[in-house]
């Protein structure tokens, strides 16, 4: 007997399915590798460059950031390769970005004194803390007495700041920042790595813990990251109970024939359903449907203001629970599937209720699939955007929906929510260079929560699966 | 009309369970058909036949479970003492509680040991952790398993050797006091040596039960019953005191069996 050659032996098919995995898992590590470099790198100090232009009469040199190169086409077609600098200080010397052919350069130079402004409005200042073009100790010493003004301004809440900063830009002209303005400073190209980091954690806790500034550009992503959670969190708590139930009736009591068999058709469809229109069904049923009639009856002071017939945390919670409810119903009936008939019957036999038989053997055994079902509605729910615009999330929200008055949680108030945080920097932000590393850091930061959220709930199936040794897997 | 098979006759105060003309049909075939037999108090009484014979089947009529199963049709009577237990209205978790099952497959659930014992006294209402702990070790050494797992009371069931397990579901079963003890094939997942050991507890446990085993090992009903009934496609052939079932069949079709032409 020969081994079989060519196809008919298998190794085609074993080299197929390792070579789909291999590629799954690299699309994988280039999506989060992209992430995590755009994303990451964002807060890191970058060195301040100061550029001239010898072969363009007439402008001035410039400090700035050297962002990146890239190839553009020029008047005759060839390509030609071109720096991004940010040049910052959009208020006196707009635009802050621009992009200039490598050809026109001419020296690069790294300032000592150069300072790099985090502000409350106007995006970053760039500057240099001595005049450019006096003897160096002269500038030493003017630098050394800038920055003792400036550390002692900062010591001071920014409501109380008096006098400003004297920023010199690269050509010798002079700029008033005011104290009040400056949030933090760093001079990346005097800095050692270790205090690198140190900006780099400070901008990075910021970036989590602030509300945004600047149309989402500046300042963090919290209640973007707050509104995501507690919406999730909201979401689980609905659809997990009603789920649950649904399986059971469907697994347990209802009669196994035709008409059950097509309603489970029916719901498998569900998860089929496209999410915008759970959003559209969400806006016309919740909001201005049950919403409304919430108003007539229990805010009737409050109209023809709404309160609870608009777009808010509730409805968004409810309409993203139908959305993951398919998916809730599938991995719970799969969980009751899988538990054995000897069980049921070993509890019908000691005398036991069919209830008593669910709650007391049945559920505790189907509760890892119950878990594995919230796991597949929590990545569902926390990645979806679609639908939420239509049903609560906006792009600035004053109010967080959690605070200290009284009933704290406010489901009708809209809320911010990462993923539509990204959308609305990627798409709808004014700058689109300022915002373009926050698109990366929000997305990583989202790929991290949905990453966490899971992982906390395989945790917990962890642990009620090894509490017995469970043949039932 | 075919001839009554030979069956024996017990005093009223003998008497367990009273069959009488009990047929079961599923989705419309026959189970069992017209079969008529008494079991008798704190005796080991056995079904044997080949597969499919319908022994199972008269076993879980016992304790009502073929209710579970959807297209069921019972018809006759079966006392439980005095009581009807295939009426309607009676309160089927009650009959339960007075007639214990065990399944050929050991099914502890997946909690600890105590547990598992603590069921059906939970389901019951006992909730005192003294009576608990008192009720549990009464059954667990009724069932010949104290000594093994008084140390382990608290680990779960499912780290137990089959044997240990099937033992388990015994002393679980008799935790509620039952007045009678269904085995369906109990030893027939088991290795010798603990198929040894459930034979001793069944013997042991006939003082104080009416105990009714299904077994298709003709040497274990042999072993362990003073009563055997024979049944053969849905039909009871022969009910005889053990000895003289399997020394003086009446039936042909019994000592067929028995001399393993068929089954």
């Amino acid at each position: 007997m020969s081994r079989p050659v060519g196809w008919r032996s298998g190794d085609g098919a074993l080299w197929l399915s390792t070579g789909a995995v291999a590629l799954t898992l690299l699309m994988t590590l280039a999506l989060l590798g992209l992430l995590a470099q755009a994303g990451f790198g964002h807060f890191w100090p970058k060195a301040l460059a100061t550029v001239t232009f010898p072969e363009r009469q007439g402008t001035p040199p410039v400090l700035a950031e050297l962002r990146e190169q890239s190839a553009f086409a020029n008047a005759e077609g060839e390509l030609e390769p071109r720096w991004l600098l940010r040049t910052g200080n959009r208020d006196w010397a707009a635009p802050d970005f621009r992009w200039v052919p490598v050809q026109g350069l001419g020296t690069v130079h790294f300032d000592p004194h150069a300072v790099e402004l985090e502000r409350r409005s106007w995006g970053p200042a760039l500057g240099l803390l001595a005049p450019p073009g006096v003897p160096q100790a002269e500038r030493q010493g003017a630098a050394e007495a800038a920055l003792t003004a400036l550390e002692a301004a900062l010591r001071v809440p920014p409501g109380e700041r008096e006098g400003a900063l004297t920023l010199f830009a690269a050509d010798g002209q002079r700029q008033a920042l005011p104290y009040r303005q400056i949030v933090r400073y760093w001079l990346p190209n005097a800095m050692g790595w270790n205090a690198k980091l140190g900006v780099y954690f400070a901008r990075l806790g910021a970036f989590l813990h602030e509300p945004p500034r600047e149309a989402n550009t500046e300042g963090g992503i919290f209640p973007a990251l707050f509104g995501t959670v507690l919406m999730v969190m909201l979401m689980t708590v609905i659809v997990t109970p009603i789920g649950v139930i649904a399986a059971v009736y469907l697994h347990e009591y209802a009669p196994q024939g035709m008409l059950t068999q097509t309603l489970r058709v029916a719901v498998n469809n569900l998860a089929g359903v496209p999410s915008i229109v759970y959003g559209v069904f969400g806006l016309g049923f919740f909001v201005y449907g049950v919403g409304h009639r919430m108003d007539q009856a229990l805010f009737a002071d409050a109209l023809p203001a709404p309160t609870f017939g608009t777009p808010g945390l509730l409805w968004a919670s409810l309409t993203l629970a139908l959305l993951t409810l398919p998916v809730m119903i599938v991995a719970t009936e799969e969980g009751l599937s899988r538990v054995p008939r000897q069980l049921r019957e070993a509890s019908l036999a000691l005398g036991a209720t069919r209830l008593e038989t669910l709650r007391k053997i049945i559920l505790p055994s189907a509760l890892p699939a119950v878990l594995t079902g919230v796991i597949l509605a929590v990545a569902r729910g926390a990645g979806e955007v679609a639908p939420l615009m239509l049903v609560g999330v906006v792009k600035l929200a004053p109010e967080l929906p959690l605070d200290g008055t009284f009933p704290y949680l406010h489901l009708e108030r809209q809320f911010m929510h990462l993923g539509f945080h990204i959308y609305d920097l990627a798409f709808q932000s004014p700058n689109v260079e300022a915002a373009r590393p926050l698109v990366y850091t929000s997305a990583l930061l989202l790929v991290i929560m949905i990453v966490l959220l899971n992982l906390g709930a395989v945790v917990l199936r962890a642990h009620l699966r090894g509490r017995h040794r469970d043949p039932l897997g | 009309m075919r001839n009554e098979p030979p069956t024996l006759h017990f005093e009223p105060a003998d008497r367990c369970l009273t069959v009488d003309r009990l047929s079961v049909r599923y989705q419309g075939k026959a189970a069992l058909r017209d079969v008529s037999l008494t079991v008798p108090r704190h005796r080991v009484t056995a079904f044997i036949g080949p597969s499919g014979c319908g022994k199972s089947t008269l076993l879980r009529s016992f304790n009502r479970m073929n209710d579970l199963i959807r297209g069921v049709e019972v018809t006759g009577r079966i006392q439980l003492f005095e009581d009807d237990i295939l009426a309607p209205e009676l309160d089927v978790t009650a009959l339960r509680r007075r007639v214990g099952m065990v399944f050929q497959q050991p099914n502890p659930f997946p909690m600890s040991v105590f547990d598992n014992v603590a069921y059906g006294l939970r389901l019951q209402g006992l909730r005192e952790q003294r009576a608990l702990e008192g009720e549990v070790e009464w059954a667990l050494r009724s069932a010949a398993l104290w000594d093994e797992v008084k140390d382990r009371l608290d680990a779960s069931a499912l780290t137990l050797s089959g044997g240990q397990q099937q033992r388990l579901v015994i002393a679980r079963a008799i935790a509620v006091r039952p007045e009678v003890l269904l085995l369906d094939e109990p030893a027939s997942a088991l290795d010798p040596i603990s198929t040894l050991k459930i034979e001793e507890l069944i013997g042991k446990l006939a003082e104080q039960y009416s105990i009714v085993v299904v077994t298709h090992n003709m040497q274990q009903a042999a072993r362990v019953s003073h009563y055997t009934a024979f049944l053969y496609l849905g039909e009871l052939v022969e009910f005889s005191g053990t000895d003289d079932l399997f020394t003086r069949p009446q039936a042909r079709q019994t000592e067929d069996y028995i001399t393993g032409r068929y089954g």
